[in-house]
């Protein structure tokens, strides 16, 4: 049995080293931490020292990393990235509100373009638009337009089509969970502030959508700069395109991809970059947003709900 | 007195649970009504059902005129399209458990919505009259203060800051000091508190004996669905008829 005592003083142990209170910390060492890296430049420096004495002639890479026609190729690139970028939020935004709609109809056909665009190859989305003269040799619409198709379903129309409306496809399912994740007391409250269902979506509902889909928007805007690169395959002149164009002629294969390779790696570096701006301007008003923060971080960071991407 | 809120026969249903049994209300301008009862018994759908956030499988709510979410035409009740029951339901201002402030708007941002997007007021007239309710309420000094920022009785007084803000015939509470920390209770009672003394129609779902006892005009118990007493606080809460009720009074008050 025990029972409870008052301590006596004998029974208090004896403790005459204990240190200060001022006496200086010294943290843990972390030898793991130093070994990796150690192996990790290593690994490094073989693999560069591998790429060096390849056979990768640089100075050609340095030549053609400037050359007008890649420039261009990378400007093509950009614009068709943006342009079906901006088609793929505006369809994912439009068919993402039909997904939640109290209209079945409206669902429905959102769920069909889902089903669609998405369920099958976006190579093969953009050999059809490409090709799509070969079903509807005209284009009509009545008092508007009236032209053969092959003449309004150029290389570029072809690649922002194909591209974005197979984002749009993806988008509206990112679309659909964000609006789905906004509380729905805060819904309840607008309506009882008499908001109509429109006025709730526009002012309540998508402004915090948005920041919630921001992180996989920004993973498609560097997806979708990627993606581009299929549009050398109808004869679009981007990037890759014009690389092809020049390898043909001058047998420098790799040197040009890798020219290609660095450019891409310049732009979806940028658009991380902007990605973290943003994120940090839209983070306003939510727990643990710290308006200080830098795009990047020496130290690790705690995996936020929104992060990862 | 005349009659501001007025529920005849509301039923409602969740599945196969009949959660409200055919409830019978007059609720007069000017009175604080407080409903009391065990969790479970159907009060805050209750509340729900009176500004049609709810709605009720059969019976209906008549509110300063006009029945909740529907037009009496010959004889049948036709429901009113979305608009014109937002319209209905903006005269009764509703407080909730979880404040439910909108995230992404700062203080004054939750306040000047309503009348901006819905009363079509200009934003300073919209500013002007938030900045005196914020006043009021006590909470003007945080204007500027996003909700994530805000402990929960500061939220609580912004919530019925912006409920004011529409100005309605009628202020629902429901549950409104049940989410927050004992010593964030009193704040939220006392802006309550307040708004009874100004003449405000309330009806406030509640846990708060006291201030049922202290502030009600007249008090309501319910039990699985029914309304089992309704009188005078002093009446209901000392010697109530209902021996369910006695229980369940003598629970809390323990």
């Amino acid at each position: 049995m025990s029972t409870l005592q008052t301590p006596s003083p004998t029974s208090v142990p004896h403790v005459p080293d204990l240190p200060r209170a001022d006496t200086p910390k010294r943290q843990r060492a972390h030898p793991g931490r130093w070994i990796s890296a150690v192996i990790g430049l290593a690994l490094l420096a073989l693999l560069v020292r591998a790429f060096a004495m390849g056979q990768i002639r640089w100075d050609v890479v340095g030549q053609f990393l400037t050359a007008r026609v890649i420039i261009v190729g990378f400007g093509w690139t950009l614009l068709i990235s943006a342009c079906a970028l901006a088609l793929g939020v505006a369809l994912g935004f439009a068919f993402g509100i039909m997904r939640t709609a109290a209209n079945p109809t409206l669902r429905f056909a959102a769920w069909l373009y889902v089903w669609i665009f998405r369920g099958t190859p976006v190579l093969l989305q953009l050999l059809i638009w490409f090709n799509i003269g070969l079903v509807f040799p005209r284009l009509y619409i009545p008092g508007l337009i009236d032209e053969r198709m092959v003449d309004v379903i150029t290389p570029f129309v072809a690649a922002v089509l194909g591209l974005g409306v197979n984002e749009g496809s993806y988008l509206t399912e990112v679309v659909r969970g964000g609006i789905g994740s906004v509380d729905r007391g805060q819904i309840e409250a607008a309506h009882t502030v008499g908001m109509t269902p429109g006025q709730t979506m526009r002012r309540i509902v998508l402004p915090q959508t948005l920041r919630l889909i921001l992180p996989t928007l920004g993973n498609s805007a560097v997806g979708m700069l990627k993606f581009s690169s299929l549009a050398a395959t109808i004869a679009m002149g981007e990037m890759l395109n014009a690389a092809q164009r020049i390898y043909f002629i001058n047998g420098a294969v790799i040197e040009l991809l890798f020219v290609c390779a660095i450019w891409y790696l310049a732009g979806t570096t940028m658009l991380s970059i902007g990605q973290f701006y943003l994120e940090r301007h839209f983070g306003r008003g939510a727990a643990g947003s710290e308006p200080g923060k830098q795009w990047f971080r020496m130290r690790p960071r705690r995996a936020a709900v929104s992060g990862g991407a | 007195m005349s009659l501001a809120v007025k529920a005849v026969g509301v039923r409602k249903s969740f599945g196969s649970h009949e959660v409200l049994k055919g409830l019978d209300l007059e609720v007069a301008y000017g009175e604080v009504l407080c409903i009391l009862g065990p969790s479970g018994s159907g009060k805050s759908t209750f509340l729900r059902c009176i500004n049609h956030l709810e709605v009720p499988d059969s019976g209906y709510v008549w509110v300063d005129g006009s029945i909740m979410g529907y037009e009496h035409r010959g004889d049948v009740l036709q429901e009113l399209p979305v608009a014109r029951l937002r319209a209905q339901q903006r005269r009764l201002g509703m407080v909730f458990q979880h404040f439910n402030l909108f995230a992404h708007r700062t203080v004054l941002g939750n306040v000047i919505e309503g009348p901006m997007v819905v009363r079509g007021l200009r934003r300073t007239e919209a500013e002007a009259r938030a900045m005196q309710l914020l006043d009021q309420v006590g909470m003007a000094g945080r204007a500027s203060s996003y909700p994530a920022q805000l402990s929960g009785g500061q939220k609580q007084r912004v919530a019925i800051a912006r409920a004011l803000a529409m100005e309605p015939s009628v202020m629902l509470f429901d549950e409104p000091t049940s989410a927050l920390d004992p010593e964030l209770v009193g704040e939220v009672l006392e802006v309550m508190r307040g708004l009874a003394k100004g003449g405000t129609t309330m009806i406030v779902v509640t846990h708060e004996i006291g201030f049922a006892r202290e502030v009600a005009d007249r008090v309501l118990v319910m039990i699985d669905g029914e309304i089992r007493e309704t009188g005078k606080p002093g009446q209901v809460l000392s010697e109530p008829g209902d021996p369910r009720v006695r229980t369940f009074l003598s629970r809390v008050l323990s």
